[in-house]
């Protein structure tokens, strides 16, 4: 048990602290106190960045939208959370006569929890994880898809048939989008040689937002498909399904939902930084630059920066129709998906163990084939030939008609 | 154009709202000015002016005025001018149309500027004779040109006497005038 949390130092610390407090025949209360305390400072952490996050959106959509945003409580709107919280608290909680009383509970409880879950093996610094598992990245894929299944608990649930189609939506999605996800990130896993996130960050010589562009993108259109965020919001567009599989919840039943809604943007930030910007240490291109901020801060700031950017394209990008968002996922992710992988495995296997230099070729040919493959995908759309004109066909009417 | 062109160019649209002053006007502590033509739910009344003749009562599609009058005013005598016991105007049926000001034959009701008349009950929507006389004179100049002519603006907060309010002020008829008007038109 002690050999696993050998490189955690932050582990180390607290039950050093824990052992001193504690009498000798206590000592086992130690190892338990420590996880405790790193989960709570965890699941508190990743709160508040949900509570902020909020707020950001609010005010950060205000400004695409050129208003203001939430600005009236406390010090700039900075307490705007709070009083939604208090608000929701205080309504009415809702359960209506033909809900099954099982899954109508257990729909937001699952959801928030598969939320704050997949933070664990986030690392927030060298040595500040909760687990450093070595299969991080199979647990990074895995546990949000508890998410799926309690929406459709809820959809279920609910007794209501909004929420049921809702519901179905969301499953067929995110199953969907799953699997261009998974893909995307096996380019990643080959070049990093772990599945544990500690090995991804440590691999990041060049961040691998510059090594896998189209690993990247394919990962960010399936993770906000996967946040049921816009332009993927289709199992609760207001237009056809008032609210989509939570059309039922009312009082904090729907604000844990809201809650995991906007936790998984968080948790997806975490999870984009951690892949993709080279997690807790500077962003930047020479690797041996000087650490400016603490690690936590880093990790932290490239969270916000994830976060601004689903904002941006939350103000932008309309909702897509069902068979758009399906036909998006199989037949442009997955194949982009897979080339990715292939691509980066054939170079991974040219250069075993590539140098400086041979990276920087790596990321070369990556960008070649991604501005490739849009090349191609325009063409073979044809729409650069196609003038509107010509699709417009005039029609011989017969005489007999007349 | 390559695909994704479009949406690279509709996210510079908003990318480019992002940088651009916010068009929000924080309400209570900033104003938008206000059109002084704007007819406001405080209705301004001068007493000197009316006559209690209710031709406003007459002309309201709701019916939301209600006047009561006595032969117990001043000049009663010359059967010019009833004393007004009730004027109450149920301003949460008023559709502020405007009618009753147009129907004025003696420019005695103008409509007002006021628009914060938010009330916990709606029997309390009512603007009684006494608010009408103890109200701060600022009509709103909607159907009162006299009033447009001479520049006056509701917004500046200055307030017009009973004598200024009418048409007469501004446009004073001389002898000569009414000679042309009665007698040389004929």
């Amino acid at each position: 048990m002690e050999s696993s949390f050998d490189k955690n130092a932050l582990f180390a610390n607290l039950n050093d602290i824990f052992l001193d407090l504690l009498p000798e025949s206590l000592s086992w209360m130690a190892y338990l106190g420590t996880g405790l305390t790193i989960i709570l400072i965890m699941v508190n952490a990743v709160l508040m960045l949900t509570a902020f996050g909020t707020y950001m959106e609010r005010r950060v959509l205000g400004r695409f939208q050129t208003r203001l945003g939430p600005n009236r409580v406390g010090p700039f709107g900075l307490l705007q959370p709070l009083a939604d919280l208090l608000k929701l608290i205080t309504k009415e909680d809702l359960r209506p006569e033909s809900a099954d009383k099982i899954t109508f509970f257990l729909a937001p409880v699952l959801m928030v929890t598969s939320m704050l879950v997949v933070v664990a093996v986030v690392p927030f610094g060298k040595d500040s994880f909760l687990a450093d598992l070595n299969i991080g990245v199979l647990y990074l894929v895995g546990i949000p898809t508890i998410a799926t299944v309690s929406m459709f608990l809820g959809g279920w649930g609910s007794g209501n048939r909004f929420a049921l189609l809702g519901a179905a939506r969301a499953v067929a999605m995110l199953i969907s989008y799953e699997v261009p996800m998974i893909v995307s990130l096996a380019g990643i896993l080959i070049l990093a040689g772990s599945m544990s996130l500690v090995d991804v960050v440590q691999a990041q010589q060049i961040p691998f937002i510059l090594l896998q562009p189209i690993a990247f993108f394919v990962f960010l259109v399936s993770a906000s498909a996967e946040m049921n965020r816009s332009p993927f919001d289709l199992m609760e567009a207001e237009s056809e399904l008032t609210a989509g599989f939570h059309t039922e919840f009312s009082g904090m039943r729907f604000g844990l939902l809201q809650l995991a809604e906007f936790g998984e943007v968080v948790v997806t930030s975490a999870i984009l930084a951690t892949l993709f910007l080279r997690g807790w240490e500077n962003p930047f291109i020479p690797a041996d630059w000087q650490q400016v901020l603490p690690p936590q801060l880093w990790l932290i700031g490239k969270m916000l920066f994830f976060m601004l950017i689903f904002t941006w394209i939350r103000a932008t990008l309309p909702r897509m129709r069902i068979d758009q968002v399906m036909a998006f996922a199989w037949k442009v992710l997955f194949p982009l998906a897979l080339i990715n992988m292939f691509v980066t495995a054939a170079l991974v296997v040219a250069w075993p163990d590539p140098t400086y230099t041979q990276l920087w070729i790596m990321v070369g040919v990556n960008w070649a084939v991604a501005i490739g493959c849009l090349t191609g995908y325009t063409l073979s759309r044809g729409r650069h030939r196609q003038k509107p004109t010509e699709s417009v066909r005039l029609v011989q009417i017969p005489a007999e008609v007349n | 154009m390559p695909f994704g062109l479009g949406i690279a160019k509709g996210m510079m649209v908003t990318l480019r709202n992002l940088a651009r002053k916010p068009v929000t006007v924080q309400y209570p502590e900033q104003r938008v000015t206000q059109n002084p033509r704007f007819r406001g739910e405080d209705f301004v009344w001068y007493e000197e002016r009316c006559t209690g003749c209710a031709s406003c009562a007459k002309y309201c599609p709701q019916g939301i005025i209600k006047i009561v009058t006595s032969p117990s005013g001043e000049q009663t005598q010359e059967g010019e001018k009833y004393k007004l016991e009730t004027f109450d105007i149920e301003i949460a049926r008023c559709m502020f149309c405007g009618l009753c000001v147009e129907a004025c034959p003696y420019d005695a009701l103008h409509m007002g500027t006021g628009f914060e008349r938010a009330m916990p009950r709606k029997s309390d929507l009512v603007i009684t004779v006494d608010e009408l006389r103890a109200s701060a004179k600022r009509p709103s100049t909607w159907f009162r040109p006299q009033l447009q002519d001479r520049g006056y603006d509701p917004a500046s907060g200055e307030e017009v006497s009973w004598q200024d309010a009418g048409r007469e002020a501004t446009v004073a008829p001389t002898y000569d005038d009414m000679l042309k008007r009665w007698v040389e038109k004929r």
